[in-house]
């Protein structure tokens, strides 16, 4: 066997075709993306990494507090989900997380999704005056921490008494870089130029071809760029952290608060809980569409 | 000459028409990248400035709107301020230690994901799933997964004799929260790596294939410098990531939160930012933190373009 694999055959193939290795060895042309058994063991153990914490949040979850904090650590789902959803109810207000959760990632993918397909179509398509320089702005926008602009945007919000509001974790995230380049390189190659004459030719004005010809043909980009800050504005932290309290938290800072105090007399249960509920809204959107996520991902839309 | 003046001066609804359509050609493109900068400058520039004013100030959370010059005093204070370098070190090693196996590992499962074989929706999925999560979500559980008393991971471990307390020891602290990083967002760098070497023309690897190729061979020869760009991206991106973690570091800690465990073994830039600017309530030196923040950017982007000219005038020269 290993005499057939060294076989100087492989490397010298063009000079001694017959001498080719054969049989389980043998390689044809067609063969060389095919995936071998080790590629299947090693991505069926990359997604048991992926997926283990997620299942073992559902055990911790469903089991007591103090089964949680025994080893070994149970692995099989326990009788105690309900239980614990409650007491983790009662705790952090999760259905009011929830919902301001779900507005303000609502919001912020409505608006990043529309304003980026507007500036996306303008650097693809659209000729104008610095037009090269702008997109390098945008572009290098996206380095900048949020950190840099905590401190003055925390004393515009309490100045403005909207300390503790929905929308001034809204208005900061209403545009991304990130989306103006995304749709940028979809519009480049989805969006033919002869489209938009035809459309100028017939009368259309701006606007118009921005309904009826970019609109359509961007809305699968739209529909993924849409998912991705959904999620993004879902598990955001720092500025929610920073400017909401636990009366009117997102999920993710009532979390923080359930987790916070980590000591022993800490339900652990409740705590996983938490993290259930909080991450079960996406996980549940990762089943639905997450083909598609994937796909969006894939398709070179986010390429370099 | 009546002629003339009749070709001269066509019908006053076409005049104004056209003019309505070039200035709609002219100035649409700007009306619709406005929302981005006008945004952009309201967020994100104009509060990157306020910063660095107020990083020359003494500036209290409680009365902000007294300020007290202090030139480059924050500065100073804070470069001869052992915890800060302690949290600079800390955001270093927690970021190398999370990016470069993040990195490679996500390389090496895109390359598997590459192949033709059943199943490989699930595995791509499957991968993608940790990026759902958030950051407090998977703190909390890696908080329990990692427990020197209960849990999952120390109890794998002590099979083989070893008990690390990934709490309160530097390395298996920083290590732990690496892994939480490295969790979230292995995968989706794997999908964006898989996209780019989607790119790379098939034929290239037949030809490669036909020499005797390996596939070690292939990946390294083929694979990696075709999607090169896609790597310093990554890479790029990555590092902006690491500079800025906070929540990890902030809820791994626990009740001790902000301070980055008792010795702050695991305080990085950014809880130390918080811990100036909030619990200690000098927003002056936060910004000060803030804008040394912009500053290391700054020199880790020189580097990385250096670094990429540097290589780049190489291979034209050899």
């Amino acid at each position: 066997m290993a005499a057939t694999l060294s076989t100087p055959s492989a490397r010298g193939a063009k000079h001694a075709e017959q001498d080719r290795p054969r049989g389980l060895f043998r390689r044809r042309a067609g063969d060389h993306d095919k995936a071998g058994p080790v590629a299947y063991v090693l991505l069926a153990i990359a997604a048991v990494v992926s997926l283990f914490p997620l299942y073992w949040t559902f055990v911790a979850a469903s089991n007591t507090g103090e089964r949680v904090a025994q080893s070994p650590p149970p692995m099989v789902p326990g009788g105690e989900l309900w239980t614990n959803i409650t007491t983790a109810w009662d705790q952090a207000d999760m259905g009011k997380a929830l919902l301001n959760s779900t507005i303000v990632a609502g919001c912020v993918s409505l608006s990043t999704v529309l304003f980026s397909t507007l500036a996306g179509f303008a650097f693809a398509k659209l000729r104008f005056r610095g037009r090269n320089a702008l997109l390098t702005l945008v572009v290098a926008t996206m380095t900048i921490p949020p950190q840099l602009s905590v401190i003055p945007l925390y004393r515009i919000v309490t100045k403005l008494e909207w300390g503790n509001q929905l929308q001034s974790v809204i208005l900061p995230s209403l545009v991304a870089a990130f989306g103006v380049f995304f749709m940028r390189q979809f519009l480049s190659e989805a969006l033919p130029f002869e489209l938009i004459e035809a459309a100028r030719v017939d009368g259309a004005n701006s606007l118009r071809i921005i309904w009826h010809v970019v609109f359509p043909i961007a809305r699968p980009a739209m529909a993924v760029l849409g998912m991705l800050v959904f999620v993004q504005s879902w598990n955001d932290f720092f500025w929610p952290f920073v400017v909401l309290t636990q009366q009117n938290p997102t999920v993710q800072v009532a979390l923080s608060a359930i987790g916070g105090g980590s000591g022993h007399d800490i339900n652990q249960a409740v705590i996983m809980t938490g993290a259930l509920v909080g991450t079960l809204p996406l996980l549940l959107i990762f089943a639905v569409l997450g083909k598609h996520i994937v796909g969006g991902i894939t398709s070179g839309a986010v390429k370099s | 000459m009546a002629t003339h003046v009749r070709a001269e001066a066509p019908p006053a609804r076409p005049a104004w028409r056209s003019r309505l359509y070039r200035f709609d050609l002219k100035a649409s493109p700007y009306a619709f990248i406005a929302p981005f900068f006008l945004c952009f400058a309201a967020f994100g520039l104009f509060p990157l400035i306020w910063t660095g004013w107020l990083s020359l100030h003494y500036v209290d959370l409680l009365k902000p709107d007294v300020m007290e010059w202090r030139g480059f005093g924050n500065y100073t204070r804070l470069w001869s301020n052992d915890q800060f370098w302690n949290a600079l070190r800390n955001t270093f090693t927690i970021g190398v230690i999370s990016t470069v196996p993040q990195l490679l590992t996500a390389l090496g499962l895109a390359h598997l994901l590459n192949y033709r074989m059943r199943g490989r929706g699930f595995f791509r999925v499957a991968i993608l799933a940790p990026y759902a999560t958030s950051i407090a979500a998977a703190t909390l559980v890696f908080v329990q997964l990692f427990n020197p008393d209960y849990g999952f991971i120390n109890w794998m471990l002590g099979a083989v004799g070893i008990h690390p307390n990934w709490y309160s020891d530097t390395w298996p602290s920083q290590i732990a929260i690496s892994t939480i990083v490295t969790w979230r967002w292995t995968g989706y760098n794997a999908l964006i790596y898989l996209a780019a070497m989607q790119a790379v023309p098939k034929d290239l690897y037949e030809a490669a294939s036909l020499d005797g190729a390996n596939r070690w061979q292939q990946f390294t020869r083929i694979t990696v410098p075709s999607i090169r760009p896609t790597i310093l991206f990554t890479i790029i991106v990555s590092t902006i990531g690491a500079t800025q973690l906070f929540g990890e570091p902030m809820l791994f800690g626990g009740g001790v939160g902000v301070s980055g465990g008792s010795a702050h073994q695991f305080q990085t830039l950014s809880l130390y930012l918080y811990e100036l600017g909030w619990p200690s309530r000098q927003l002056g030196r936060a910004s000060a933190v803030a804008w040394t923040m912009l500053l290391l950017l700054l020199l880790i982007g020189l580097a990385q373009f250096l670094i990429t000219r540097y290589r780049k005038r190489n291979e034209l020269g050899a």
